[in-house]
């Protein structure tokens, strides 16, 4: 065993550990916190593993952006300090999630496992390289890539324009609000139905 | 330092890097007395120390450790006594692998550029989870203006970083400080104007500290921090300049090329830094705090299409002049 198989094994039973404390945790705050311990460490699972740019990229997206959009959204519900009743789940939702879970990890370990069980990779002599990194992205997998831009794109045009149609229903009920169809706010909503 | 023990080298790495990064934000927050003070028209702090009181920072440490840390009663107890270090952290981490000159670099890291970029945008985390452990509304209310100022922000700052990274073909801050020339202060203008207002916002600095608001919301997140932990806090913010001036100097000003570059980059880098330090402290003696939708706007209408200018500027300048 390397000191390489000791770190790897270390980080990855940090992983597992606060990916399992991240949905058994009954405070909705600490399933965040305890997912962004997840995420970091993955990153620092593939920086073992000779991807330095990967595991980068992962703690520049997963742990800087995105769970800290998770953690304002929370904040914005008064997520409360302890565990609390209301957002409390009953035994059979809990069961359930556990089951599926548990058989989505065997379909992907089903897969991937016999996939890549010959597979080795030279660590010492890292043959994956940034620049090795981009031309896969952007020259053999330049469609796939593509169209993900554009599926990303549709869901944000999609957001944007489910907010703007909702608003603009509510404003046509009320006179006040049909006169400014493009600046209809909350108060103004409330003025046009009372 | 080849020749040494590999694991010595290591701890003598560290230690070097640990007393920059408690040395250099104690200078930075000693001009900043200073600059101000003198900006404003009055002397600053004069007795502490004798000369100048060149040791009022010094002071204030034993102040801060001798005051009782205090852990609210209703507060999240772990959240709220680690968040300190949350937010301090990434700043060590950022200063081990800027390059003060090829040789003189805590630890030398293919992808730098992204690693610091990476562990700046973790620093908020200790700010959220100050902010929602406190148990206190301004404490929450300024966690989440926090939140939603270095969200917007880090966009203009990666895109401005990534120019940066374009024009010089690689992601080693080594490498990039390498490749700059004088014509980068022309080419690069305006993704170093937006690298700088988007730093200011990440550092919650004036004129971008609507998270701290002292006349609106107490102190932001920080409200409830007493003692050590606050201390720790402060520090995060002065070394955060350090790690943003520094950062600026390499990736804007060349880092150290200048004159005996041979023997004095070292001192080059540092001197570019600590000018850029002294304009992140001219701007807040000079401007007001913005209103939280002008903030946004800023980072929207503004900063972004200035970045994504600069990044197509720098494409045509990287595919017409090879």
């Amino acid at each position: 065993m390397t000191t390489r198989d000791i770190v790897f094994t270390a980080v990855g039973a940090v992983t597992a550990l606060s990916a399992l404390l991240s949905v058994t945790t009954k405070q909705v705050v600490h399933a965040a916190l305890w997912l962004l311990v997840c995420l970091g460490s993955l990153a620092g699972a593939y920086l073992v593993l000779g991807q330095e740019l990967v595991g980068l990229v992962q703690l520049l997206v997963y742990v800087g952006a995105i769970v800290v959009l998770v953690l304002f959204a929370l904040m914005l519900t008064r997520a409360p300090i302890g565990p609390h009743a209301e957002i409390d789940t009953p035994w059979w939702q809990r069961l359930a999630g556990a089951l599926l879970g548990a058989a989505t990890t065997a379909l992907l370990a089903s897969l991937l496992l016999p996939l890549f069980s010959g597979a080795t990779a030279d660590l010492d002599t890292p043959t994956t390289t940034t620049p090795q990194v981009a031309q896969a992205v952007f020259g053999t997998w330049v469609w796939p890539f593509e169209l993900l831009s554009v599926l990303l794109l549709v869901a944000l045009i999609g957001a944007f324009a489910v907010s703007r149609l909702v608003l603009h229903r509510d404003g046509a009920d009320g006179a006040d609000g049909a006169r400014h169809p493009g600046t209809v706010s909350s108060g103004a909503r409330s003025d046009g139905r009372g | 330092m080849s020749d040494l023990a590999p694991w010595l080298e290591v701890v003598l790495r560290a230690v070097a890097v640990l007393a920059a990064f408690l040395v250099l934000p104690l200078l930075v927050g000693q001009t900043e007395h200073k600059v101000m003070a003198h900006m404003q028209g009055r002397l600053g702090p004069m007795y502490a120390g004798g000369f100048h009181g060149w040791a009022q920072l010094v002071a204030d440490g034993v102040k801060f450790v001798q005051k009782e840390d205090i852990t609210p009663a209703r507060a999240d107890r772990w959240v709220f006594r680690l968040a300190p270090f949350v937010a301090l952290i990434p700043y060590l981490v950022a200063l081990a692998v800027i390059p003060l000159s090829p040789r003189v670099v805590g630890a030398d890291v293919a992808a730098s550029v992204v690693l610091v970029l990476a562990v700046i945008g973790v620093g908020v985390i200790g700010t959220l989870m100050a902010g929602w452990a406190s148990a206190n509304k301004y404490s929450l209310l300024g966690a989440m203006r926090a939140a939603a100022q270095l969200v917007s922000y880090e966009l203009p700052m990666v895109l401005a970083v990534a120019s940066v990274a374009l024009a010089a073909g690689t992601l080693s801050l080594v490498s990039i400080a390498e490749a700059w020339n004088p014509w980068w202060l022309l080419w690069q203008l305006p993704g170093a104007v937006v690298f700088l207002v988007a730093a200011l916002a990440e550092l919650q600095r004036p004129p971008f500290d609507m998270p701290l608001a002292d006349s609106e919301i107490v102190f932001g997140a920080f409200t409830e921090y007493t003692g050590l932990r606050f201390a720790f806090f402060l520090l995060a913010e002065y070394a955060g300049i350090v790690v943003m001036s520094l950062l600026f100097a390499v990736l804007y000003l060349g880092g150290w090329s200048g004159p005996l570059e041979q023997w004095l980059g070292w001192l080059w880098t540092v001197l570019k830094g600590f000018l850029v330090a002294v304009v992140v402290i001219w701007l807040r003696v000079s401007w007001p705090r913005m209103r939280e939708d002008q903030l946004q706007r800023l980072a929207w209408v503004w900063l972004v299409p200035m970045a994504l200018f600069q990044l197509a500027l720098t494409a045509v300048g990287v595919v017409v002049f090879p």
